[in-house]
């Protein structure tokens, strides 16, 4: 399965392939549009939706502030409830625990939950080497999975693909020869097979939306029910859940569960929001176990700034806001958290050298930080980590940082900027360094890093007087 | 009131006509004006590129140079919006509270120019004239940095013979983002593409904004692409009036006249040869004489 080992080709080239779909082009173009308005239309209608955004910011906050506090009680609570408690470190620890637990009941399936944390740790590949089968029962996971593709949105990972592509998805490995690409058969295909997956497999896999710390209840929320039949049915139920999942008690259920599904699929409720608090003797899996992920996540913790990333409640309104993944679609960064918030995420939860091009693919227009629901400011936390990208190279040193065209330039510019007589003086040069490029006073070709720009957009040539000068000229030398 | 201009550093160089139509506004609404030659730049390009250094220090020189004045006023809601949400956060991040007061204390008082007039003026109409079919393209930073809200469509609303078009998608971002248009060039000529589209499906005779970076940038593909559509600084808009036109050369595209015109004639305020105009967009100059040109010259 190529799933996931995405190398992270820098984010410029790897958009280049994407802008170049015509076909995804228009697939993105038309649903964030779609689920843009819905949202719009539906966070209006709330007179107090900056309020409950404000209430969901500070939550998550303190959350965060006491992380290790409410993570002891969720444990402690989840045993009582008749639960198993796991800590991984990583996602290596996670899968090995998980797949033991699968290997234990005996079963060589198991049927999941839409789950990005069981992505980002690669989950299904880690299972398939323990000669155990996930099943993807989201619809839209299970399109990607047959297809063996990389999910390239949060909430609609086959955002990428129509409905014509579904159909000859089917038909190849579904042996569904006779559909049409009405959505309704489409689905109906994908009913009978999962049917049966549901009513055989013993073992359900899922993520966490949310879980309480204060009762020690797990929260999955939905739009299928899908999920619930994974939850509801096995016998064995594993859910994998970030550490900063958590929110204190469960009145704060009240604030996210309006906040969510506005935000994400621009609906008032979701269709199904499930919880459970550890196991029942009548009712539901007779066994429960929660393996709590770090993978990265304390290490985010510690940054004061950069932590803010980790209340992502994964609602992907950024995503759907985004004029970048709007045209870029969500391969082009790489990871399973794509988009404004995946610029943030990845490079914090793995290695920023490796994902260095991630901050930098983004205008800064700031149209994420008016959709997020917990009002993280993902502009601010973008031009964080730049920051550090910057810094860090600083550090590496070498030839090829002191040599770096970009930062020479930013470090002229700013001895340049320190000085009025300087600034005045590159000022007067410009006027003469720009004449081999203008013709008919535009210039249409540059040089080297900024030949990016002249490919497509003139500039206009330097003026004879800038405003400094006529302004000189006007109040004589009274400055 | 005292008023201190900000020019930002590309205006400086590169769009001065946006900055004189500014002071030509704010004179006309009556305000005392004055230029701090110390200026320099407001150092967003380096913080925006990852370069926070740089841009601290240029943080501390603009709290220095911009120490008096009862108001700062730029042509520009984006170096606005660095002064005001970003400088806070630099010098939190270097833990000097001196620092945090001070550019706390000079942020509240720096405004971009359309809020300036229409939110602490309380002015509406500055009696200008332009009649023009243009097309007002909110800027990313106006919009959602410093949230000047529809100062700027106000303003244009109270311009005599004007003709206002709705932009599609207005509040999409052009793609600029300073250095992401040379880093991710291809994302942002895709973004701006659609902008462009965006821009022709209006028929407008002009891109309006009040950011001379994202006109810079619409108005680089309405060059290229030999559209004959202009992208003009919202101030020079304000600015041009029938009595007071001699300032108020409204262009910020590729022009060539001021290049070629000398400082004694002056490209500002020079009449403009509008049957011989190279993009044959038709003149929205101004003559000396104070008529309005474009109005009544078929080009």
């Amino acid at each position: 399965m190529s799933r996931l080992e995405l190398p992270m080709v820098p984010f410029p080239d790897a958009a280049k392939v994407a802008l170049e779909d015509s076909q995804l082009r228009r697939n993105l173009g038309k649903a964030t549009s779609a689920i843009r308005a819905k949202r719009l239309a539906l966070t209006a209608e709330l007179p107090d939706w900056e309020q409950l955004r404000e209430a969901g910011r500070r939550i998550k906050a303190q959350t965060m502030r006491n992380l290790d506090s409410y993570l002891l009680q969720l444990e402690e609570r989840v045993t009582a409830a008749g639960g198993t408690v796991h800590w991984a470190e990583d996602g290596d620890e996670a899968n090995r625990i998980v797949g033991e637990l699968v290997r234990r009941t005996g079963s060589s399936e198991a049927i999941k939950v839409k789950s990005l944390t069981t992505d980002e740790i690669r989950l299904n590949d880690a299972l398939a080497d323990a000669g155990v089968q996930a099943i993807e029962t989201d619809l839209a996971e299970l399109i990607i999975q047959l297809a063996g593709e990389a999910s390239s949105h949060i909430l609609v990972p086959a955002i990428h693909k129509n409905r014509s592509e579904i159909r000859e998805l089917f038909a190849r490995t579904l042996g569904e020869t006779g559909l049409s690409d009405d959505p309704a058969d489409l689905t109906r295909a994908a009913r009978k097979y999962l049917r049966q997956k549901f009513l055989s497999t013993t073992v359900g896999i899922s993520g966490a939306n949310f879980a309480v710390a204060e009762t020690g209840t797990v929260c999955v929320v939905e739009s299928e029910g899908n999920g619930r039949m994974c939850i509801t049915l096995p016998r064995t139920l594993i859910t994998v859940m970030g550490i900063e999942k958590l929110v204190p008690s469960w009145q704060d259920m009240e604030v996210f569960l309006q906040l969510l599904p506005r935000s994400s699929t621009g609906e008032r409720m979701n269709p199904y929001t499930s919880f459970w608090t550890g196991v029942h003797q009548v009712d539901g899996p007779r066994e429960f176990h929660l393996v709590l992920l770090d993978n990265g996540r304390s290490k985010v913790l510690a940054n004061e700034v950069g932590r803010e990333a980790l209340h992502c409640i994964r609602c992907s309104a950024c995503l759907n806001a985004c004029p970048v993944y709007e045209r870029t679609g969500g391969h082009a960064y790489g990871s399973v958290y794509p988009g404004p918030i995946g610029a943030v995420l990845t490079p914090q939860l793995r290695e920023l050298a490796r994902f260095e091009s991630l901050p930098y693919a983004s205008t800064l227009c700031g149209a994420c930080f008016d959709a997020c629901p917990v009002k993280i400011n993902i502009p601010e936390l973008l031009v964080h980590l730049r920051g550090q990208v910057v810094a860090a190279r600083s550090e590496r040193g070498g030839l090829r940082s002191s040599l770096d065209p970009e930062r020479l330039a930013m470090r002229a510019a700013a001895r340049v900027f320190a000085s009025p007589r300087l600034y005045e003086r590159a000022q007067r040069v410009s006027r003469v360094a720009q004449l081999p490029f203008v013709r008919r006073g535009r210039i249409e070709s540059l040089p080297g890093y900024l030949r990016g720009w002249s490919a497509t957009r003139d500039l206009r040539a330097v003026p004879k007087e800038f405003f400094r000068e006529w302004w000189k000229k006007r109040h004589g030398d009274r400055q | 009131m005292q008023v201190s201009l900000f020019v930002p550093c590309y205006v400086d160089t590169l769009y001065p006509e946006a900055a004189v139509a500014m002071t030509r506004v704010l004179e006309r609404v009556g305000l005392q004006v004055d230029f701090p030659a110390a200026q320099t730049c407001c150092g967003q390009m380096h913080f925006n590129t990852g370069y926070q250094q740089e841009a601290l220090t240029l943080a501390r020189r603009f709290v220095e140079v911009f120490a008096g004045g009862d108001a700062v006023v730029a042509p520009s809601a984006s170096c606005v919006g660095m002064v005001r949400e970003f400088y806070p956060y630099l010098a939190r991040q270097v833990g000097d509270e001196e620092l945090v007061a001070a550019v706390e204390a000079v942020g509240e008082r720096t405004f971009e120019l359309s809020e300036f007039l229409v939110g602490q003026l309380g002015v509406e109409d500055v009696g200008a004239y332009y009649p023009h079919r243009v097309t007002y393209h909110p800027t990313c930073h106006s919009l959602r940095a410093i949230r000047v809200g529809d100062a700027p469509l106000k303003l244009l609303r109270a311009v005599r013979g004007i003709e206002i078009v709705q932009l599609p998608d207005a509040e999409t971002c052009c793609g600029f983002g300073g250095t992401f248009a040379v880093k991710n060039s291809d994302t942002s000529m895709a973004m701006l593409s659609d902008k462009v589209a965006n821009v022709l499906s209006t028929k407008a005779e002009a891109c309006v904004a009040a950011d001379n970076s994202c006109l810079m940038h619409i108005g680089g593909a309405l060059s290229r692409g030999r559209t004959g559509v202009r992208a003009v600084h919202l101030a020079e808009i304000l600015a041009s009036t029938m009595d007071d036109a001699a300032e108020a050369p409204a262009d910020s595209g590729g022009r060539t006249e001021e290049n070629r015109g000398g400082i004694d004639g002056g490209w500002i305020g020079r009449t403009r040869d509008v049957s011989g105009d190279a993009d044959g967009a038709g003149g929205i100059g101004h003559s000396r004489s104070g008529r309005v040109e474009g109005a009544d010259v078929t080009p």
